[in-house]
């Protein structure tokens, strides 16, 4: 009896509860997604400004009233922002820099990340520690001697100078190694036993399986040589040898006064528009990447 | 037999990594503090007529980056956008990653949308910024301008006076704002990355537990989820100080090498500002200067992280 009576009043307040928080969840819900909505549009609109100026003519951009959409595509900055920043001598640069950065690095990367996670040699944990607390050191300490060593190689304007002092990146090696030792070492001794040589084996099975690391790693040192600026800034002089960045904020620099605006976000969009499309395709692997590396580039 | 050679080989392994760490890591640790303690250590200075020049060991170096006239506002800029922009972008990254873990559809588009500004070269976005702040053709008294900017616009729309926020006569609290608001931009998307992983890692029996208890969405904030995810907040805290005191390349992205208004070249200079400008400035003492910078930057840094660490200790739960 007494249990009935109990069941239909719980009943009837879990209704009366649930239209209630049904109501105030519902409220909640629409002002999360303004909120996030709002945000979005204010991360956006850096981007949606930089379009629509870079499409304007000179005097549209300049009309103290601003236009939302250009009332005429002007395409002709786009040609204009290449001719003036010298873009393609730049892009191939940073190209060149990039790519050859990113495969000598994977090589050293993968070697030495084998050697810590498959080999047993003297003073391994000591080696790596030692690795490990370079890591603390901010990277400034560095640049002063490596400036001078380069110099003293005679190494400015050079390729090697944009190359050679990052090719090892400590980070990269321990990200590789934690991932080639989830890896069963059976594999490996299996290996042996059928008489595959260490580098067959490590290109054989060890890289395939440890794929979606190595496109991380290809990836932000590629977007490392894209956005690195104080370094190349450094080391090269001669306009013919400049990176992207420096060869952008070099080309555009007037703030004040009569600076060509359009032309100006027509040469940013440009130089942003690769990483965008590497964005697009590879999101996952940037977004895994930068998780565990916190480092930009 | 096999040891050996196993041995033999993992340094031939390790080579290219050690011999490139020797020359562009561990040299370079050795050298800058020497340099820093070599009383007005000028790199190169006699080596042409083949002379090598003994400096007197000592402080001087540290004494003359202290007594760099504009050391102070070096300093004070340096810790002013760390002071401003770390707990701003945390608190806000803490809220957008809350509030997409809340919901379902949309969630992963507007995540994308929030890492963009990641894959972005901050120099070239800072002449986007520049370009949304910039007022070009002022005239007649600074009322009447070509364009005010579309920031300007906007705050003329709401009723409000057009503010000179980079140009030339700007003020140095309007400079701020903008890198300001810049650098918590920039900040957003790792930040958000990184607590949204966190809080998808949260167990969700907590959240059961508490809904049937009745807890209220705040008490579920303040007393689940931010202690939760505590670790997370600890690591883009001490992260997002380190970035700050290393703050650089987004002034140069707004106002280019001046790293300040026209009228005020220098005005927004920091700490590794400061470093670059000594080591290129090619007078007596300038890689001493720059090497004694660089080891008190990394000092700050250090102190900073292991207050941030100590602090992190008692609030943190692991």
């Amino acid at each position: 009896m007494e249990n009935k009576n109990m069941k239909t009043l719980t009943a009837k307040d879990l209704q009366q509860v649930s239209t209630a928080s049904r109501v105030m969840g519902i409220l909640v819900k629409i002002g999360t997604y303004a909120f996030l909505i709002a945000m979005a549009l204010i991360v956006l609109f850096p981007f949606y400004w930089m379009i629509i100026s870079s499409l304007k003519s000179t005097a549209e951009y300049r009309r103290n009233i601003p236009t939302f959409w250009p009332e005429q595509f002007v395409f002709a900055n786009y040609a204009q922002a290449f001719e003036e920043g010298n873009l393609w001598q730049l892009f191939k640069n940073t190209a060149f820099v990039g790519v050859v950065s990113t495969i000598l690095s994977l090589v050293i990367t993968i070697l030495s990340a084998f050697a810590f996670a498959r080999l047993e040699f003297k003073g391994k944990d000591l080696m790596f520690g030692a690795l490990l607390a370079t890591m603390m050191i901010p990277g400034e300490l560095f640049t002063i001697t490596n400036y001078l060593t380069v110099t003293n190689l005679k190494w400015i304007d050079t390729f090697a100078a944009l190359i050679v002092p990052f090719l090892v990146s400590v980070f990269y090696i321990y990200l590789l190694k934690q991932n080639f030792m989830q890896i069963p070492n059976e594999l490996y001794l299996a290996a042996k036993v059928d008489g595959t040589s260490d580098l067959k084996y490590l290109w054989k099975v060890m890289i395939p399986l440890a794929l979606p690391t190595l496109i991380s790693i290809t990836i932000l040192k590629m977007m490392g040589a894209w956005n690195s600026y104080i370094w190349p800034k450094l080391v090269t002089k001669k306009e013919s040898m400049m990176l992207v960045t420096n060869g952008l904020r070099n080309a555009f620099t007037s703030v004040d006064g009569q600076a060509n605006i359009p032309v100006q976000m027509a040469a940013v969009a440009i130089v942003s528009a690769p990483l965008f499309m590497v964005f697009l395709f590879l999101r996952k692997y940037i977004m895994a990447g930068v998780s565990r590396s916190g480092i930009k580039g | 037999m096999v040891e050996s050679k196993h041995q033999w080989k993992a340094w031939l392994y390790l080579s290219p990594a050690i011999i490139l760490l020797l020359v562009f890591t561990v040299w370079p640790i050795i050298n800058t503090v020497a340099m820093a303690f070599q009383n007005n250590y000028t790199a190169g200075l006699g080596t042409a007529k083949g002379v090598k020049i003994a400096y007197e060991i000592g402080v001087e170096n540290f004494v003359n980056v202290l007594q760099y006239e504009n050391f102070g506002q070096i300093l004070k800029n340096t810790m002013l956008l760390c002071v401003a922009t770390v707990p701003i972008s945390t608190v806000l990254a803490l809220l957008i990653a809350v509030a997409l873990n809340s919901i379902r559809p949309l969630q992963k588009f507007l995540q994308t949308i929030f890492f963009l500004p990641y894959v972005t070269n901050s120099i070239a976005i800072g002449m986007v910024f520049a370009a949304m702040f910039n007022i070009i053709g002022l005239r007649e008294g600074n009322t009447v301008a070509d364009t005010w900017g579309i920031i300007n616009n906007a705050i003329m729309l709401f009723g409000g006076k057009p503010i000179n926020w980079i140009n030339q006569g700007s003020t140095y609290w309007a400079n701020m704002v903008v890198m300001i608001v810049y650098i918590v931009w920039n900040a957003l998307p790792f930040k958000i990355l990184v607590l949204l992983g966190g809080l998808q890692s949260i167990n969700k029996q907590y959240y059961e537990a508490a809904r049937v208890d009745g807890t209220s969405r705040r008490r579920i904030l303040t007393r689940i989820t931010v202690p939760l995810l505590s670790p997370m907040i600890a690591y883009v805290v001490i992260t997002g100080f380190i970035g700050g005191f290393k703050e650089y390349s987004s002034i140069v992205g707004i106002f280019g090498d001046t790293m300040g208004p026209k009228s005020e070249p220098g005005r927004l200079n920091t700490m590794v500002g400061f470093i670059y400008d000594s080591l290129n400035a090619g007078t007596i003492g300038a890689q001493g200067k720059a090497s004694a910078a660089a080891l008190l930057l990394f000092g700050i840094i250090l102190v900073v992280t292991m207050i941030n660490l100590q602090v992190s200790k008692k609030r943190v739960h692991y």
